[in-house]
């Protein structure tokens, strides 16, 4: 019987031959990731286990990107306890300031992450580097303490879903409407515990990009890990980012899956998910008019520069709506400095945007873009869970970056073609 | 292994920012964290639980982002174990590694009501309803987990390995 693509990455970790799903084996990791909020827990159990020093320093990152620049007191606090034990364990790939950004969207770009790779983070969005075709999945502070100080880690072999996807995708319709699409089929329970891996003829018309945004959401659909084969657009994105090495990495024909699924996305409309979770998605044309009081663009699922071109399209010649903040956030210093050469900040700007530094800010509800009670927000985040924005009382709808123009422009969520 | 309290009864798709919301992530003191329990879910939550309760959820319990502050803020209430129909991955991970106790169930879930009067045997994956009078049995905690567990969480498992 032939591997699917988890077991083959996995493999290449593992020491033990990986039979069949639900095996619990030990295995190496590429990398480590922990963030402002993860790494001073990370540290604590790191401590308490008895480690004084990691496995290897430039194997760690530590981002400290959630409530920076630092909000308040506390948040700063905690960053700078991430500083002091990075300093200390000589870590090389230490962030902060300047050289900061969301984490996801940071580690891709400067060639952290690549294929084949198995990566553990602190945070649930690891899954994002699947677009890679890097094993890559959130596990829990102390989880991950275990691994700076072990370098390996368990898994349960999990069982994969594989969503084969094909047929022409609309003018407006981006990746982040397939993967809501697909949320919004297998709910947000429709992959727990299991991988999902993507395939079918859709990923020729998918950049690495494209690809990072549907495997980030795959933790929405509790999945544990969002694979995408790697192929020659990856090996050029790893080389344009300054990885010498990209293995070309696809399942065997024979490979078992726990389910196979298929998806026709010809005349399918940008989706939106409603609140208060990302499987209640919808059209965007079924929706009844629906006004905003803020619009934001960012995030690890969508702040990357195709993202920025995006939504620059739509609001190029336009104004954002009086009624409307919208708030747009270049996920790393990298993009925001690309978005400033293409002179899409300006385009942001002239129509009214606020700009923020490259923070993962209101995403999580930390700062920067706060709901009050009633409000409701257009995002191209990851999540819309209850008050995950703000007030308890306030509504995140989550869309791509096209439709997130859109709504900034008209006010009232939108079909980008009917501007 | 064995707890005795009230259930406290809560919802399907429990996200960990209605668990622990993440303004309340500028600490890392169970305590702190264990006052703000469920502040995403309901204001004052944490008010109609007396130290020994437990959590009886539905399905998905646990949803959302990775913070361990989640499985803290449970423990850091008072509550040392969690019945529910199931669990998300990370979440289950991080509760055993936390020495929080947690109990899958399926739809025999509905077996127990808000208020019961739970008796648990958490090894041996028994539940007695003294409500009901039903014993409800829970599907058997993985072998890894239940000896990450004996060890009282991770951070002693590995420092065995450290040391
Ligand atoms: S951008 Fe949002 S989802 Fe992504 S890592 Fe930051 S807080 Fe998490």
């Amino acid at each position: 019987m032939g591997k699917n693509l988890a077991e083959k990455i996995l493999q290449r970790y593992c020491s033990e031959e990986i039979k069949k799903p639900g095996q619990i084996v030990p295995c190496r990791v590429s990398l480590v990731l922990a963030n402002d909020i993860t790494a001073p827990l990370a540290i604590d159990s790191f401590r308490k286990m008895g480690a004084t020093k990691v496995f290897d320093t430039a194997k760690i990152a530590l981002v400290c990107d959630h409530f920076t620049p630092n909000k308040d007191i506390a948040s700063a606090e905690q960053v700078k306890k991430v500083r002091l034990f990075a300093r200390e364990m000589g870590i090389v790939h230490y962030f902060e300031g300047g050289n900061s950004g969301v984490e996801h969207a940071l580690l891709p770009e400067l060639g952290l992450v690549g294929p084949g790779d198995v990566v553990i983070g602190a945070d649930s969005h690891t899954c994002t580097y699947g677009g890679l075709g890097a094993f890559a999945t959130g596990m829990g502070s102390t989880d991950i303490a275990a691994a700076m100080a072990l370098g390996e880690t368990w898994f349960k072999v999990p069982e994969t879903i594989r969503v084969n996807i094909h047929g022409d995708l609309g003018r407006y319709t981006t990746a982040k409407d397939l993967i809501l699409n697909l949320i919004g089929r297998i709910k947000v329970d429709g992959a727990l515990y299991k991988a999902i891996e993507f395939s079918g003829p859709i990923l020729e018309r998918l950049d690495t990009e494209a690809r990072m945004t549907m495997a980030n959401m795959a933790i929405e659909a509790g999945g544990k890990a969002g694979l995408f084969p790697s192929d020659q657009i990856t090996v050029e994105y790893c080389r344009e980012h300054g990885r010498k090495e990209a293995d070309l990495l696809k399942s065997d024909d024979d490979a078992a899956y726990a389910l196979n699924l298929d998806m026709d996305v010809s005349g399918m409309a940008p989706q939106v998910a409603c609140p208060h979770l990302p499987d209640n998605v919808h059209s965007v044309e079924d929706l009844e008019e629906i006004r905003v009081d803020q619009v934001v663009l960012g995030s690890c699922t969508n702040g990357r520069i195709s993202d920025l071109r995006e939504a620059a399209q739509i609001i190029r010649n336009n104004k954002v709506d009086q009624n409307v903040r919208f708030i747009v956030i270049p996920a790393t210093p990298g993009i925001y400095s690309q978005a400033l050469e293409e002179g899409l900040l300006e385009i942001f700007m002239r129509a009214g945007a606020v700009i923020g530094p490259p923070t993962c800010g209101p995403c999580l509800g930390g700062h920067m873009g706060i709901l009050a009670a009633g409000e409701k927000c257009l995002a191209t985040t990851n999540r819309n869970f209850k008050g995950r924005m703000g007030s308890l009382e306030s509504e995140v709808y989550l869309g791509s970056p096209y439709v997130a123009a859109a709504t900034a422009v008209a006010g009232r969520i939108i079909h980008p073609e009917r501007l | 292994m064995h707890f005795q309290g009230k259930a406290n009864k809560v919802g399907d798709h429990i996200d960990t920012d209605a668990i622990i919301p993440a303004r309340c992530l500028v600490t890392t003191d169970p305590f702190e964290l264990g006052q703000n329990c469920m502040a995403g879910l309901e204001t004052d939550w944490i008010k109609r639980v007396s130290p020994g309760d437990l959590m009886v959820a539905g399905k998905n319990f646990g949803c959302g982002s990775s913070r361990e502050h989640a499985p803290i803020a449970i423990l850091g209430a008072g509550i040392p174990a969690v019945i529910a129909h199931s669990f998300a991955r990370i979440f289950y991970r991080n509760g055993f590694n936390m020495g929080l106790v947690l109990l899958e169930l399926g739809e025999k879930v509905e077996q127990i009501s808000d208020g019961d009067r739970l008796e648990v045997k958490a090894l041996e994956g028994e539940i007695f309803n003294h409500s009901t009078g039903a014993t409800i049995h829970s599907l058997p905690v993985p072998e890894f987990m239940a000896e990450i567990l004996a060890r009282g969480g991770l951070i002693n498992y590995v420092r065995e390995k450290v040391g």
